[in-house]
Order: structure tokens, then sequence, then C-alpha cells
């Protein structure tokens, strides 16, 4: 697993696939490979992007890496898509409108799904923004899947929160719902040529306008809201995103500038702390539950009423505080 | 908790658009429980090769409806292995003629499936010949 | 329809075999519980005068040649003219595909079809790196008016009408055409012939993309002008339902959006160049697949004309009866054919065809039975070609005019397809139109949905297709011949561009391409600048280039 730090250091396209997926499937003993790395990351701008499904997001995504690339920067993408509550597959179809980028070396496309573990997606993206970051991409975007809760976890891993919406979707109350008016540092209305565009744009200015002085991370910014063209219009549509990739580097020096980076940092660093207790403990108890059968006597007794989930998680808490993992598990990888 | 999952690659080489079959497996994939990134239609062995190293795929399916896999498929196999990933199995279907699968198995395309193969076969067949890496 | 005393008496008849089929089933029973069409579609076990009783015989049935045409356009039927015997073919270079046409000629068809290889179809020529693989393997490699002049060598312009099946480049391939008329002499006035040019097809269901639905369209009102001007006996346009059904739509899909796809080309007509709707419609024509489902298909292109006529009338006002006709050509379904015990294709093309002629088509093209394995061999096109001949000739099925007419099913059945069909265009309608339902992926989704429901059918044995999930032959060898397109075929088309690329005048044509980008900006008619550029030896990918770069290119969104 050093090894693979090693290799990602030193640009390995391969092994950084690798060690995201050793990540996602959070493998044992792959934090070691993140702390060969850990050093070296912080570098990168990230961007996140999230909106319902069927906003745009890929395809504005797909724009925003040449609008980069034609500066010269190298871009690295998450892109997160559900996965089935039923089968456990997933269907991860965001790359195929990235296609263009596909040989460009200055570009790195991942397809992430969702897993539907607890806290997983968070977890799996932020440490593919650490791959992404030591394999020295200028700038990181990351996909969200654009339903759930999760969905505001993105101010946790990125810089700059870009919302996207699209006029005749009802996508404003499903925004609000989803809490992420509060995280947007920037509005994109999405095929802006669509009925219905000005009048999203009005009620998105407004609410702007209402909730200038949020308590937020981006204290004293103006959160701009751009109206993107269709992307049936080729030419227009690159003008546009063009001018939505100068806001994003706009609003990263607005951080720097007053000193608000480091406190998304902190904020940033919380969280990762969080979720590497959580994988640092919870995920060998649960993989040691799993692999014993524990799991499985537990569930049963509970559905029979015979105890509860809680009193079960207080007598687990107490015995893995006195006694640790059974070693031979907590050796395997 | 830690758990491999296996993950696919789905692509159409070549200029054919027929995807009929591609998007019918990529919905069966999903059901089946693979994770499976589909890339569609009109892509070059490049790209496909590319996409492939990064995202770790256990194995790439590929369909071409279009006569031209003899240069098409060995191609994706053959850049793969220059890519140091010939851990990365590959699978082709379509219309193949029968003379054409010796020459592509040789190539390394691990198995060719044919128009009328059942879903379940294809599925059970990357349970048996594909595992998840290690 | 009928008298009340009928449905009174059928009525009490009805109650009758009910209670008998119950008797039966008791101790009989059903073998499965649904029966449906090969859509999908629920049957039921009888059909009498109460399920066609509010038709109206006037304005809902009536004679050939009368609104709403649901029994034909011509008054005739098949007596004064069969179908066109119209075989796609292509392949390898130009000099190659003309002696299969020659070939085919000679055999008794009667009209002439191109198959263009991917390269050709795409807009790329063949020295592209996009190219590399795929000359000639599909069809016919053209890139330049070099390659076209041996395509229709000996063939005589003013007689034989072809059609191209040709989408994205399809300027660029009717400039060819044209202008090699013109240089035989004949006037554009006498050529007829058909182009597909219908991209909207392309983005619902056969991928063959090259720029956005907007400007697609653009182009494809471009030539729905030009040929309304100067090339009238040309099929600008034909609309096609065929791949939409490859893509595993359902027949009630294939029509509702075949037809919508037309009511927008007719649209985009009207509001981008100002032409009435009598102007052009009447060159408008159709493409259809006829699938396995005998009376399914039957019902489907006997609701095809209907619904046109309608549509024609009364929400374009027009006032012409030949817009009113649906004219359309017809292939049977390659997806219906196997690749397992090839030899039973035979039997499932003879079906489709027996049902396309009954549906009352225009033209034909019989599948060959090892299309689902490689190119057609020889053998093989005469078996297809003769099918279409005996049932013409031998069967005694064009004696008289669409003979299931007045059938309670077959009647029921096409009102059926109607009514769904126009809930479907009623939609789109909702949407904004079949461009605005493309880019939210309506279309395309409720294929996708279809196609994979007729896969999970036919592997749980739902649905049977013979020899691949019912009478499969363990370890069975295919023993046809198989035909295939050499590789140096390549090397000779690329020696050939690359003649012709040092020969020509490469100022002059970058003259002509940038004056056809010009017009691209302006919105000007593009088809006199194609002309004059394949006239000076530009290539197809260089005029698909100019469309990219002013266009824009399109992307596939990846509905699926």
């Amino acid at each position: 697993m050093k090894e693979l730090g090693k290799r990602v250091l030193a640009g390995d396209i391969r092994a950084a696939s690798r060690l995201i997926r050793n990540l996602e499937d959070q493998i044992t003993d792959t934090y070691i490979a993140i702390q060969e790395i850990f050093k070296e990351t912080g570098k990168s701008h990230v961007i996140g992007i999230t909106g319902a499904p069927g906003a745009g997001k890929s395809t504005l995504t797909d724009e925003l890496i040449q609008a980069y690339r034609s500066q010269g920067k190298t871009v690295g993408v998450l892109a997160v898509d559900p996965t089935s509550p039923f089968t456990g597959g997933a269907l991860l179809g965001d790359r195929i409108r990235m296609l263009r980028h596909a040989e460009d070396p200055g570009v790195f496309v991942r397809s992430l799904a969702t897993r539907g573990a607890m806290g997983g997606i968070s977890k799996a993206v932020g440490e593919g923004i650490h791959v992404m970051d030591v394999l020295g991409k200028d700038r990181i975007i990351v996909e969200t899947v654009g339903v759930g809760q999760q969905e505001v976890e993105i101010i946790n891993h990125a810089h700059t929160v870009i919302v996207v919406l699209v006029p005749g979707m009802g996508d404003e109350i499903q925004a609000l719902k989803a809490g992420l008016m509060e995280i947007a540092d920037i509005f994109v209305i999405n095929k802006a040529d669509r009925e219905g565009a000005g009048k999203l744009y009005k009620e998105t200015m407004n609410m702007v306008q209402m909730s200038r002085d949020r308590a937020g991370v981006s204290k004293g910014w103006q959160i701009p809201v751009l109206l993107v063209e269709s992307v049936m219009e080729p030419h227009k549509f690159a003008e546009s995103v063009e001018k939505l990739r100068d806001k994003i580097e706009e609003h990263y020096q607005f951080l720097v500038d007053n000193d608000l980076i480091s406190e998304r940092m902190r904020r940033k660093t919380a969280a990762e702390i969080q979720e590497a207790l959580w994988g640092a403990i919870m995920c060998p108890i649960l993989n040691e539950m799993e692999a014993s059968g524990e799991m499985k006597r537990m569930i049963d007794r509970c559905l029979l009423k015979d105890t509860d989930p809680y009193t079960l998680a207080d007598e687990i808490a107490l015995r893995y505080m006195k006694e640790g993992l059974a070693k031979d598990i907590c050796a395997d990888s | 908790m830690a758990q491999r999952r296996i993950r696919i690659l789905l692509a159409k080489p070549g200029l054919d658009g027929h995807d009929r079959g591609a998007r019918v497996l990529a919905r069966s994939f999903r059901d089946a429980g693979f994770e499976v990134i589909y890339t569609g239609c009109h892509q070059t062995p490049e790209q496909i090769a590319a996409t492939a190293l990064q995202e770790d795929v256990d194995m790439v399916g590929l369909s071409c409806l279009s006569g031209a896999h003899n240069y098409l498929y060995p191609q994706v196999a053959k850049l793969l292995r220059d890519g140091g990933a010939d851990d990365i199995v590959v699978v082709g279907g379509g219309i193949i003629p029968d003379k054409d699968i010796p020459t592509l198995k040789e190539a390394g395309i691990k198995e060719v499936f044919l128009p009328g193969a059942p879903l379940e076969v294809i599925n059970d067949w990357i349970r048996a010949n594909v595992t998840p890496k290690e | 329809m009928f008298t009340q005393e009928l449905l009174d008496k059928s009525s009490l008849l009805r109650k009758k075999w009910e209670d008998e089929v119950k008797k039966v089933i008791a101790k009989n029973p059903d073998m499965k519980e649904r029966w449906s069409t090969v859509s999908d579609l629920e049957i039921k076990r009888i059909y009498g005068p109460e399920d066609i009783k509010d038709m109206d015989f006037e304005r809902d049935i009536a004679y050939p040649g009368q609104f709403p045409y649901l029994r034909g356009n011509q008054a005739t039927g098949y007596r004064g003219k069969f179908w066109t015997f119209r075989m796609f073919a292509g392949m390898g270079t130009a000099v190659v595909t003309n002696q299969r046409w020659h070939y085919l000629l000679s055999t008794g068809q009667t009209g002439l079809s191109t198959a263009f290889d991917f390269p050709t179809l795409m807009g790329y020529d063949t020295d592209s790196p996009k190219a590399k693989g795929e000359c000639g393997k599909c069809g016919v490699a053209i890139d330049t008016i070099d390659d076209f002049r041996d395509l229709i060598k000996g063939i005589p312009l003013d007689k034989i009408t072809t059609s191209m099946t040709i989408n994205p480049p399809a300027t660029a391939l009717w400039a060819m055409y044209c202008a090699s008329a013109q240089e035989q002499g004949i006037p554009l006035t006498k050529i007829g012939g058909t182009i597909q040019n219908d991209m909207l097809k392309e983005f619902i269901a056969q991928k063959t993309l090259m720029c956005p639905p907007e400007p697609s369209v653009k182009l494809i009102s471009d030539t729905i002008e030009f040929g309304t001007k100067y090339v009238p006996k040309w099929n600008t346009i034909s609309i096609s339902g065929y791949h939409i059904r490859e893509a595993g739509a359902t027949a009630v899909q294939e029509l509702a959006f075949t037809l919508r796809d037309g009511m927008e080309y007719v649209e985009d007509a009207i509001r981008r160049k100002g032409l009435h709707v009598d102007e052009f419609a009447p060159r408008l024509s159709f493409f259809f697949n006829s699938h396995i489902d005998f009376f399914e298909e039957i019902a489907k292109l006997r609701a095809a004309r209907r619904i046109w006529a309608k549509a024609m009338r009364e929400r374009y006002n027009s006032q012409d009866p030949r817009s009113w006709w649906m004219r359309f050509h017809t292939q049977t379904a390659g997806c219906s054919l196997t690749a397992q015990q090839p030899y039973n294709n035979v039997v499932r093309t003879a079906t489709e065809a027996l049902a396309a002629v009954l549906g009352g088509t225009q033209s034909l093209h019989t599948n060959s039975l090892d299309e689902v394995l490689c190119l057609p061999s020889d053998h093989a096109v005469q078996i297809a070609l003769r099918t279409q001949q005996l049932i013409a000739e031998e069967t005694g099925v064009v004696n008289t005019i669409d003979p299931l007419a007045g059938s309670y099913f077959v009647e029921a059945l096409t009102n059926e397809m109607e009514e769904k069909a126009w809930e479907y265009i009623h939609k789109i309608d909702e949407m904004g139109g079949m461009v605005a339902a493309i880019e939210k992926g309506f279309p395309q989704m409720e294929i996708s949905d279809a196609a994979y429901k007729f896969q999970q059918q036919i592997d749980s044995g739902e649905k049977v297709m013979i020899g691949v999930n019912k009478y499969n032959i363990e370890d069975e060898v295919v023993d046809i011949p198989i035909v295939e397109i050499d590789d140096g075929i390549e090397q000779e088309q690329l020696r050939r561009l690359a003649e012709t690329k040092r020969k020509r005048d490469s100022r002059k044509v970058a003259e002509c391409l940038k004056d056809l980008a010009e017009a691209c900006k302006k919105g000007d008619n593009v088809m006199p600048y194609c002309i004059e550029a394949v006239k000076n030896y530009a290539t197809v990918q260089e005029i698909c280039d100019v469309y990219r770069e002013v266009y824009g290119e399109y992307r596939d969104p990846g509905i699926y």
C-alpha cells in the first residue's frame, strides 16, 4: 500500500486510479497510502458542481474542462452517480459527456458510485480529491449526484460551490429544500434559452439578495447568478462557460484575499478527521462483525424484539473500548 | 464493509451508432450488481483504453456492428497492454463471423458474444471470469 | 358503423360464445394468460362489431384515394404498378457497388438504394484517423465526386430513381448527384430519387451525429427549399421510423415519433423558409419498419396514412390532396432476424414483407437471410428479392386493395395504434416540439425502456425468438457463406482520394469552402454552394467540417 502512495506521487495514473478504487472499496490499510501522500495535498482549487439530476451538470463540467484546458490548467474530475439500492449496481454515465477529453493527459476523470454506505460517498470524494491533488491537477471538479441529503456535504470538500438550476424543473424549491441555497458561491441558470429562465433568474437574484449577509464561509462575497446558454448552441455555450470559469477564479481569489481559505480548510479538515475516525474505528468493527456473523445475529435479535439496537451498540462500544479488534482482522489487507 | 465491486467499462468503438445492445447491456449490468461506466458511441480505441485506465475497471466490454471489429478490438487490447493493464479482461460482441473469433481471441479478446446471447449468460460469464482487483 | 339491431344480436351471440369459452377453459386452459404483440400490446381473444362500432365509414375508412387514405393513396392499388422493389446495396469502393447495382437491375429490381460506409455516413473521409478499419465495410465509400461518378456509371439517371441513405452529409451527397446529372446533360427537373436526410431520428435512435438539432433541421429545410424550386421530382427527406424501431421502440413509438418528426420538418420549412405547406409536402416521404408481428404492422401502416392525412389537413391547413398522402418505403426488420438457424430468416422476412404489402407500401426492401452475420451475398439478396416478386406475382394478395379493411380486429387495432400515437404526439407538442423533446431525452428514454423490457421478455421466455430462446440447436454450426470486405479496399480508396486531392485546384476548393461557410453564417441556402464545392472536388468531410465549424459539433448527451 505504501508503494501505491509513492507511485501516485510519481504521477502514475494506474496507481492513482487503483488507489481511488481501494479507498472506495474501503480496503483495509489503504489509509497507509493516504498517509504517504497527505503532506503533498492542498494545492488544488476544488470546485463543486451540484444541482438536480438533468440540470446539465456533466455537460457543464465538460465545457469547464475545456475552458480550463484552453488556459493550460490541468483538471481532475470526480463524477458521482447513484448506486441502485436494490441491486448494488450502478450506471455511471457522466463521462459520456466528457469524451472529448479522454485522451488528454492533462485531464483525469473518475466516476464514483454512491454505494449507499453510511458516510461512504463523502469520504470517498474527499480521498479522491487528495489523489487528484497530488497528481498535480490545478483544478478539481466534483460533480455531485444531485439528489439526497449528502448534497450539502460538498461544502466540506470544495473551495467554490456552483449550484446549477434549470428553468421549468421546479428547481428553486428543490434546491431550497436540500439546503443548496446556503452553500452556493455561484448560481448557474443553465439552458437559459428555455421558457422561464428570466423568471428563475429574478427569483434566484431575490433569494441571493435576501441572504446577502449570510454567516456562511464566503462572508462578504457577492453571490453571482450566471446565465448559461444551451449546449445546443455550442459557440454561445462555450462563451458563457468561459465567463463561469472567470467567476470561479474570482471567487477563489476572493477567498485568498480575505483570508477565508483557512476557514474553509479548517472545516474541510474537521470533516476529514471525522471521516477518518469513522474509517479507522467503525469500518474495522463493522467488518469484523459482518465476518463473524455477529451482525446477522444482532439483526435477528432486534427483529424478535429480544433486544434493541441501542443496548447492543452500548455493549459493542464497551467491548471494543476494552478489548480492541481481533488481531487477525486488523492485519488483514 | 470492505467490498470489491466488479467495475466494467462498456463502450462502442468505431463509427456505427447502433447502441441498442450496448444500452440494454448497461442496464443489465447495473441490475446484476456491477458498476458500469457507459461511454456510448463513436469512440476511438485510444479513448477507450485511456478511460479504462482512469476508471480502474476489471473488464472492458466492446460492441461494434460495423464490421470493423478486426481492427478495433485488438487495438483496444493492445493499447491496454501498452498501458500496463493486461489484467483488464477485454470482451467483445456484435456481428462477428465465426472465423474471426480465433484471431480476436489470439489478439487478447477473452470472449466473444454473438447476437442472441442472453443477458444472464453474459452476466454469469462475467461473474465466473472477471474477478475484481486485489 | 352498425345498426342497433346488429349490435344487439352480436351482444347476444357474444354472450353465448363467452360461456362456451369459459367451459372449454375450465377443462383446457390457455397456454398462457396474457397474449400480446411483439410490442407488448395486449390483444383480445376475439374482436367483434362492438369493437369498431364508433367508426364512421366515410370519416374513418372510405375508399382508396379518398380522405383519410386509410386504404391507400392510389385509386388503383397495385394493379397499375407494384411497389418499387428497392434493395439497399453498397460495399467497398464505388466501382464494386456499381457492379452490384447493375447485377440487381438485371435480376428485376426496379429502384436503387445506396448503403454508404460509416465514414461517409458520419461525414469523414477515408483518410481521417476516425475512419480507420471502417472503409467500405458496411457500404460504399464516397469521398469525392470522382467516386460518385463511378458509382452511377451506366445508370440512366432520368429513368432509374435512386435512394441514398445519408443523413448529416446529405447536402454533400445530393450535391454530387445533382452535379453528376448536370455533367451528363440531364436537367435537375428530370432526376428522381430520395435522400434520407432525417436528422431527428438520428438524435432519437441511430446516433449518426454531426451538428446540434437546430442547425441540422435548418440544413434539411435548405434541401426542402432547393428541391421545391429546382429538383421537383426529388424526395428531399425520408422521415424514418425504421431506425427508431430497430433501436428497440414499440410499433406505437415508431409510428408516433416518426410522424411527429415529420410534423417538425413541416413546421420548420413553413416558419424558416416561408414556404406554403402544399409547395413541399407532396415530396415528403416516409420509411417504416415491418416487424414480425403481422397484424400490428399492417395496423401501424394503415394508421400512419390516416394520421398524416388528418395532420396535414387539420394541423397545417393543407389544401392539396397530394400533401395528405403519406408515401412510404418499408424495410423488413433487421432486428427480428437471428444469427442462429439463419435460414429461418427467409420465413421471417417473407412474413414481414407480406405485412408491408397488405399495409400498402409504395416501395420495399426485403432483408437477406445472412444480414445478421455479414453483408448479404448475391444468392441471399436474390432470395430476398424473389420473396417480393413471389408476393407480387404468385400469392394473389395484390388482386384487391386493402383486403383487411373492415376486419373487426384490424380496424380496432388500427384505431388503437392511432389513438396511442396521438397521445405521444400531443405529449411532445406540450414539451415544445420534437427538438425540445429530444433535448430532454424523452423519446430516447422511452425507447431504451422498451428495448430493455423486450430483452427481459426474451430472456424470461415470455416472448419467443426461434433459435434464440426456443428450439435452439445445441452446438449449432452456421454453415452459410460469409461475405467479407477485403481490407485492401481501404488502401485502394486512400489511393483514389490522394489522387483526386493531387489533381484538383486546392485554391479553388478553399474558396468554395469559404463561400459555403459564409452562406452558413448568413443563413443562406447551402445547396448551390455545395454543388459548386463538389464540382471542384471538395470532399464529403471538407464540407461537413465547415458545418461542424460554423454550427458546432453535437455531442451525444448519453441518454439510456
